[in-house]
């Protein structure tokens, strides 16, 4: 591979999943501030709320594991190598 | 290609090999036979799971069979929740299988040490962190969801793409694409992770200190499975109903 396109995607690799994990990081804080607040309010509706909260996390989380493939695809099955 | 890790280092739990398949040559295809033997494997054992389970059905379910009727009503619950109950009974069967698939084959990555068989290349591990079985799962949805729509409601399926207003046209019609590209790209991508952060914890302390990571593991491949079957029926049940439906990324 030719040293120039190894090191950019190298460096683009982590770029990739570094900015991708930003927005879904803030997402999940808000998401869990707000059912924690929910809970306080109504802790009887906790378990809905806690598998609602399961579900959209993962939801946010698959933005940043969009960013992991597209860092993947760079490292193992780079297409100008 | 990159390989992440010397092989000789750590030489029989910590290979990591991304990109490189086991490959069979037939008719003039290449195809990956790792993933086709572990989705065999898979596959078996739930044909085996399903056959104990209603081979001697009894009134008051004990063993194999008390486990299969909790997941079916699982399933069940999950597709009255999405799709409705007046239309869910038909597409229990094709939300079951996927989530039955998904979840099994995700634990057997994690829970099976598919590492001691050894491959002239390639390793055997999940079927679902090759991208091809996860495309091929997230097109079958789409078919689904076409078909639900257009034996539902025939030609008037087509006025879902300009509602609210015609503007949204595009958009509508890009959403078709963007449906299974985000579903097989999640699933693979999360299970994927999943593997390579366990290899790379063994790599560096192999006792112990990867289990915590491991278990996380688990639990993030149940909700993939989850999320995967809930998100099928999801668009099963917004194909057949039409207008107003809510969106689901």
């Amino acid at each position: 591979m030719d040293p120039i396109v190894a090191s950019a995607s190298v460096l683009a690799a982590a770029f990739a999943v570094g900015l991708a994990a930003i927005g879904p990081g803030i997402g999940q804080g808000n998401a869990a501030g707000q059912a924690v607040e929910g809970i306080a309010r109504q802790p009887e509706a906790e378990g809905k709320i806690r598998g609602t909260l399961l579900l959209s996390l993962a939801f946010m989380e698959a933005l940043t594991i969009y960013g992991l493939v597209v860092a993947l695809v760079l490292l193992f099955a780079n297409p100008f190598s | 290609m990159l390989n992440l890790v010397p092989n000789s280092f750590v030489p029989l739990l910590a290979e990591l090999e991304v990109g490189k398949h086991f490959y069979w040559e037939i008719g003039g295809l290449k195809i990956h036979g790792q993933v086709f033997l572990t989705s065999w494997f898979v596959i078996a054992a739930l044909v085996i799971i399903s056959v104990l389970a209603s081979r001697k059905v009894e009134r008051i379910p004990t063993g194999v069979q008390n486990l299969m009727e909790y997941a079916l009503e699982f399933i069940r619950d999950l597709a009255k929740n999405q799709i409705g109950e007046k239309e869910y009974r038909p597409w229990v069967p094709f939300v079951g299988t996927l989530f039955l698939f998904i979840f099994v084959s995700n634990w057997s990555g994690a829970l099976i040490p598919w590492k001691l068989l050894h491959l002239p290349s390639g390793e055997l591990a999940a079927p679902t962190n090759d991208i091809n079985t996860t495309v091929a799962l997230a097109l079958l949805t789409s078919l689904a969801y076409f078909y639900a729509g257009f034996s539902k409601r025939g030609l008037g399926y087509f006025a879902r793409y300009i509602e609210p207003t015609p503007i949204l046209l595009p958009i509508n019609i890009l959403e078709d694409f963007t449906k299974p590209l985000s579903l097989s790209f999640r699933l693979f991508g999360n299970i994927l992770a999943d593997e390579l952060v366990v290899a790379v914890l063994v790599l560096l302390v192999p006792l112990f200190v990867p289990l915590p990571v491991m278990i996380l593991g688990l639990f993030t491949s149940a909700i993939q499975a989850l999320i995967f079957a809930t998100l099928a029926a999801a668009y099963i049940g917004e194909a057949m109903e039409g207008h107003g439906a809510e969106e689901h990324e």
